[in-house]
């Protein structure tokens, strides 16, 4: 798994994934939680992955990390499906190169060990032939930008969400990681702070050549890091491609709303519009009706649309 | 010129723990007139959730040290706990961060209208309900939620049901903790809309907006007050803040904000360095000094407030110096 793949290559490939969810033993319910998702990503870029609760981002995620299994799709890594892999070494090798930190940094932490222990765990679980451990942590932190002395030997109680965040992210560049996957990574974090957590983010993407699969529900976020955007709602995905044509040109109406509900600094809210975010179901029910097209359609390079729900 | 809700002069709340005091609100002054919201930002921990627990309960640990609050007219600080119970009741209702979480599960929404009010002096009969009926029209929710329970609905939903539930004594001020942070964008510009429908409909006299996002604040605020770590910063209309701000933190506030149109790959915007201080026995001086690029030595001592224009006010020695230069 570890051979070089150049800047165009693609490292990962997800097709047609599919994740339900079953509910109740009698007359079981299905949740379909993610629904025929395909994308691809490119050493060294950031990807984000935006909706709003219930859309199914999470569980993307999760697909990937290979926490839970899907119902149908593949997910291709250097090349290899990796829903495919069992055995305890393959997957091993799959988590030594993708990684993932998620929200709640205090809830990523044990409380009642140093901070330490998740770069011990590391060494623990997939380094264990490594011997200069503490030369590693201490480049790793230091890309990081924290200080050795003010966090090392500390307990998750005093240091502050975004030293937290920064630590997790270094826990995963001590392995080298191909691919991160940040979910709602500094939702949790002020605003002075959560600017540096995403400028490492891309800082790290550029010099490492490691991609970031960045999932927000903050539209803003997502454009200032990520090069390419896929939205998702429902399960699906319904607008993907390049960040700027998609926000300067969103064609999906649930992508439209997005944007109009988004607020922005310098632009206010049309006061006389009316606002209800319940009608996008209807809106999206007659786009599909009023188009001819079928499934997803690239409308121009590098932006596509989905302009049907089966 | 207008009634003036609330008026606050010079508030010092502490909490007083064992190991001494946490300056939480520290010397914070500001109005509210009717008609007005008000929107209040910081970080986490700068005391703007403190500012609004001292309005409405002052429960140990926290305690209520000097300055004035006059709540149309009559200083709640000099109250007997009874009376000003009742003017509280009457005169504000707030909404608490993680209000969506605290319906009961296993009541309907009716009866956890009914034994809300109750509280209130006020018995939930039919004429109530039309009331209530007519409210939830007014933000877009059918009747038959009243007979649902709270897991059925979705958190845009109860957070309309909670606003209706909090303006329908129409205070006089409403205070609103974070009500938009937990929302999707969506329900956010719907909850915000409504907040402002409210006031426009003289439901609420006037409110306080408190979050740490001011892209919202720029929204819906009329004036925008910034505290940082217990202390004032800058009060002023919304505009003016978001465009012309004076204090050094504020302008970096605004410089770390992400914005549709800005991409890392051509601008890099600042964060702030550091970290806000512990408020524990903290001394004299202007606590942003520690992060704070433009630092003399004069600002060991606490800034005064000073006038910038009539309704702009900010509270740091150099202001003028630094005029509209950028936050580095």
């Amino acid at each position: 798994m570890n051979n070089v793949i150049t800047k165009n290559e693609t490292i990962m490939s997800v097709e047609g994934l599919t994740k339900n969810f079953k509910s109740g033993l009698i007359n079981p319910k299905i949740t379909v939680a993610a629904k025929n998702v395909s994308f691809e990503l490119t050493p060294g870029k950031i990807i984000s992955l935006v909706g709003e609760s219930g859309s199914g981002k999470t569980t993307v995620g999760r697909l990937l990390l290979k926490l839970i299994q899907p119902t149908a799709g593949k997910i291709f890594y250097r090349g290899k499906d990796i829903t495919q892999i069992k055995t305890r070494n393959e997957k091993i090798s799959y988590y030594r190169k993708v990684q993932a930190v998620f929200q709640d940094p205090f809830a990523s932490f044990n409380p009642l060990y140093k901070v330490d222990r998740v770069f011990n765990m590391i060494f623990e679980n997939y380094l264990k032939d490594e011997n200069n451990k503490k030369e590693k942590i201490e480049k790793a932190l230091s890309e990081v930008h924290l200080n050795i002395e003010r966090t090392l030997g500390k307990y998750p109680h005093q240091l502050s969400g975004g030293q937290l965040q920064r630590l997790l992210i270094a826990r995963a560049l001590l392995l080298d990681v191909d691919i991160l996957i940040a979910d709602e990574l500094i939702s949790m974090l002020d605003a002075s702070t959560r600017i540096g957590v995403l400028n490492l983010l891309a800082e790290i993407c550029e010099k490492k050549g490691m991609s970031i699969i960045f999932i927000t529900h903050d539209l803003n976020l997502g454009y200032y890091i990520s090069e390419e955007t896929l939205i998702m709602y429902k399960g699906r995905l319904v607008e993907k491609g390049n960040t700027k044509k998609i926000y300067e040109n969103p064609l999906h109406p649930y992508t439209k709303m997005l944007f109009k509900a988004v607020p922005e600094i310098g632009e206010k809210w049309d006061k006389d519009e009316d606002f209800f975010p319940e009608q996008v179901v209807n809106e999206v029910k007659n786009f599909y009706k009023a188009n001819a097209k079928k499934g997803f359609v690239e409308v121009e390079s590098n932006h596509s649309v989905l302009f049907s729900d089966d | 010129m207008r009634e003036n809700v609330l008026e606050i002069n010079n508030l010092k709340a502490y909490y007083k723990i064992l190991k001494g005091d946490v300056k939480a609100v520290d010397g914070i002054s500001f109005k509210i007139r009717r008609g007005e919201i008000l929107g209040l930002a910081g970080e986490s921990g700068c005391g703007k959730s403190t500012l609004a627990s001292t309005l409405i309960s002052l429960t140990p640990p926290l305690h209520y040290v000097s300055g004035e609050v006059k709540l149309i007219g009559k200083d709640i600080m000099k109250m007997k706990q009874n009376d000003f119970r009742k003017m509280r009741l009457e005169n504000i209702s707030v909404i608490p961060q993680y209000a969506l979480d605290a319906f009961s599960p296993t009541k309907k929404i009716k009866t956890y209208i009914s034994d809300i009010v109750k509280e209130h002096g006020i018995t939930p009969d039919k004429n109530f309900f039309k009331k209530v009926e007519e409210r939830f029209d007014l933000v877009n929710l059918e009747i038959s939620t009243l007979d649902r329970y709270s897991i059925e609905l979705s958190g845009g939903m109860k957070q309309r049901v909670i606003m209706v539930l909090s303006s329908i004594l129409d205070p006089d001020l409403l205070i609103a903790d974070e009500i938009t942070s937990a929302l999707d964008v969506s329900s956010q510009r719907f909850a915000a809309n409504m907040l402002c429908n409210l006031r426009d409909e003289k439901i609420i006299g006037s409110s306080i907006f408190i979050t740490h996002d001011l892209a919202i604040l720029y929204q819906i605020a009329d004036r925008i007050m910034i505290m940082y770590a217990g202390q004032f910063t800058e009060i002023g209309p919304t505009d003016e803040i978001v465009k012309n701000p004076k204090h050094p933190y504020t302008k970096a506030l605004i410089n770390s904000l992400p914005q549709v149109g800005i991409q890392y790959k051509d601008t890099v915007l600042k964060g702030i360095k550091g970290a806000p201080p512990s408020l524990l026995n903290i001394e004299e001086g202007c606590r942003f000094r520690f992060r704070c690029p433009y630092k003399t030595e004069q600002c060991e001592k606490t800034p005064v407030r000073e006038k910038i224009n009539d309704e702009h006010f900010v509270s740091c020695f150099r202001w003028k110096e630094i005029g509209s230069g950028n936050y580095e």
